[in-house]
């Protein structure tokens, strides 16, 4: 019997095994644009070596439908139209990927690891009665992830035995799928009905024309020793010459410095930017990880960059 | 008035122990390291006390799942004003591959028998930032990626805290001896009607790669220079 077992047979085999397997990635926007994570999410799902579809459920699809018909990897868009969609809540969405997933056989489910993905994808894996894994950073095989655990200090490498793998993608770990070069169809999926239990009520988003934080490429960050709220204004000065993004650490939103959704870092926005670190402080932890340090007094350096900036 | 909140407890490595992998990478080093309640029970545990003490929820009752050992977690959401414990004995390899399938199936189990209407845990999963129980439903305001979002749930529910909830308050010495004469039931999974088995494997657990240190710059005009050298900006 092992003879049977030749280099040749595993390859049909597993040839076979991966067109019987494909790839649900629900897609995360705002009923106009398409929230780049989910680039990230579809790039993860394509390393699975099967066939990838999105879902994109809402209460307007039309144009994200059609941003997603020119990305590249996908096979088939998926298009859920309803105002129960408003607010995109689990209760509502969990249904109808549970439908989807009995229509089409899917054996595995993605979504970006974002606030939106983080509260909708357990809900689906417990429907399933299987366990979810969330916030992958690697793909090793159909079912092997690495995740990180301990707040980042240590990887752990997890085979998934469950008949449907449902995860969440860190989008930092993940290049963004090319937005063109795609030609998927788009097929509309019968949206399920409300499920009565929650209701979305409102949204207060802070408005800015910056890039967002979690995709940017470039992040000017600050922490405590900016001391001041005032005193962001010179990495918004700074962050408006480079385009860049701006962020803060925990300890500057916990001093009310700025606004939540500035927060980077374990228990806030994951970002993967190359570090450039001005501290006072000649022995201060950051420079061991930075990749360009700067021995300076912010309040100097900061202004002086930007001025070096404007030529 | 809302009956009962189950707040769950987890012990976990205390945060601001430095983690270390076991030499065969199998896991983390876990034994002989001082564990405490993981920072977000503990604000768990506190919403779901202020919620009592503004009469909103008649009893509090602390959940956790683990040995022996947990019982001292119970202990600190007694002392910081949970009424009861129930301690979810759960051991040996069972314990090891406990996940939050597991968890999630036991603390169900928990709600219904107990008649829970609502249950809180400390761990970034919906991120609620401010909850007011209005009714027979409950409002909740979550920190979402560009800012915050309101939402009406019915109960039974389950709400997961954000860091912004609240700030625990200190467990106090009379309130420490006060917990001591508070009941911790014990029950098995079993008698939930749990099945423990996983279907998730752990391969390997290794440290990540270390970042390492990058280049020193003297000026600003050496800092611009090279990153624009390197296409960074």
């Amino acid at each position: 019997m092992l003879k049977a077992v030749n280099k040749t047979n595993l390859r049909t085999l597993s040839g076979l095994i991966q067109r019987f397997q494909s790839t649900l990635v629900v897609a995360e926007h705002n009923n106009g644009t398409l929230t780049p994570i989910t680039l990230n999410a579809i790039t993860a799902a394509s390393k699975l070596g099967s066939d990838v579809s999105c879902l994109v459920a809402g209460t307007e699809c039309t144009k994200v439908a059609e941003e997603l018909s020119k990305v590249k990897g996908l096979k088939k868009i998926l298009v859920a139209q309803h105002d129960a969609y408003k607010g995109a809540l689990p209760e509502d969405l969990t249904p109808l990927i549970l439908a989807t997933q009995k229509q089409f056989n899917f054996t595995h489910i993605c979504a970006g690891a974002s606030a939106f993905g983080k509260n909708l994808l357990p809900r689906v894996a417990a429907k399933l009665d299987v366990a979810p894994i969330s916030d992958i950073i690697e793909i090793k095989s159909a079912d092997t992830f690495v995740r990180t655990i301990y707040a980042g200090n240590a990887l752990s490498t997890v085979k998934c035995n469950e008949k449907i793998k449902v995860f969440t993608v860190r989008g930092t770990s993940f290049e963004a799928a090319a937005k063109e070069g795609g030609s998927a169809a788009s097929e509309q999926v019968s949206p399920a009905p409300p499920a009565g239990i929650s209701e979305w009520l409102e949204q207060s988003l802070t408005k800015s024309d910056r890039p967002e934080l979690t995709s940017a490429k470039v992040v000017v960050s600050g922490g405590r020793g900016l001391k001041s709220g005032e005193n962001f204004k010179l990495l918004y000065d700074l962050a408006d010459k480079l385009n860049a993004a701006v962020g803060a650490s925990r300890a500057a939103v916990d001093a009310g410095y700025v606004p939540n959704d500035l927060q980077v870092g374990q228990t806030g926005k994951i970002v993967a930017p190359t570090i450039v670190a001005i501290n006072k402080d000649p022995e201060a932890p950051i420079f061991q990880v930075a990749d360009y340090g700067l021995v300076a007094d912010l309040f100097k350096a900061v202004p002086e960059m930007t001025e070096a900036l404007k030529k | 008035m809302a009956a009962r909140v189950l707040v769950g407890v987890k012990r976990v490595i205390d945060y601001a122990v430095k983690i270390r992998v076991k030499p065969d990478n199998t896991g983390v080093v876990t034994d002989g390291v001082k564990h405490s309640m993981n920072p977000f029970c503990e604000i768990a545990v506190e919403e779901a006390v202020r919620l009592k003490e503004k009469k909103l929820v008649k009893e509090v009752v602390a959940v956790s799942c683990g040995p022996q050992q947990v019982q001292e977690t119970i202990r600190t959401a007694l002392a910081m004003g949970a009424d009861r414990g129930i301690h979810v004995e759960v051991s040996g390899k069972d314990y090891d591959t406990l996940g939050p399938l597991q968890v999630s199936k036991i603390l169900a189990a928990l709600a219904k028998k107990e008649e829970a209407s609502l249950v809180i845990l400390g761990k970034q999963g919906t991120f609620a930032s401010e909850v007011t129980i209005d009714g027979d439903k409950i409002k909740v305001i979550r920190e979402i990626d560009g800012g915050l979002e309101t939402i009406k749930i019915n109960m039974p529910a389950v709400v997961t805290a954000d860091l912004r909830l609240n700030t625990p308050r200190y467990a106090t010495l009379p309130n420490i001896m006060k917990a001591k004469k508070k009941k911790i039931a014990s029950v098995k999974p079993g008698e939930l009607g749990v099945d423990l088995t996983s279907r998730l494997e752990v391969l390997r657990v290794e440290e990540p790669a270390q970042r390492q240190a990058g280049v020193k710059v003297e000026t600003v005009e050496d800092l611009v220079g090279k990153l624009k050298e390197a296409g960074r900006i």
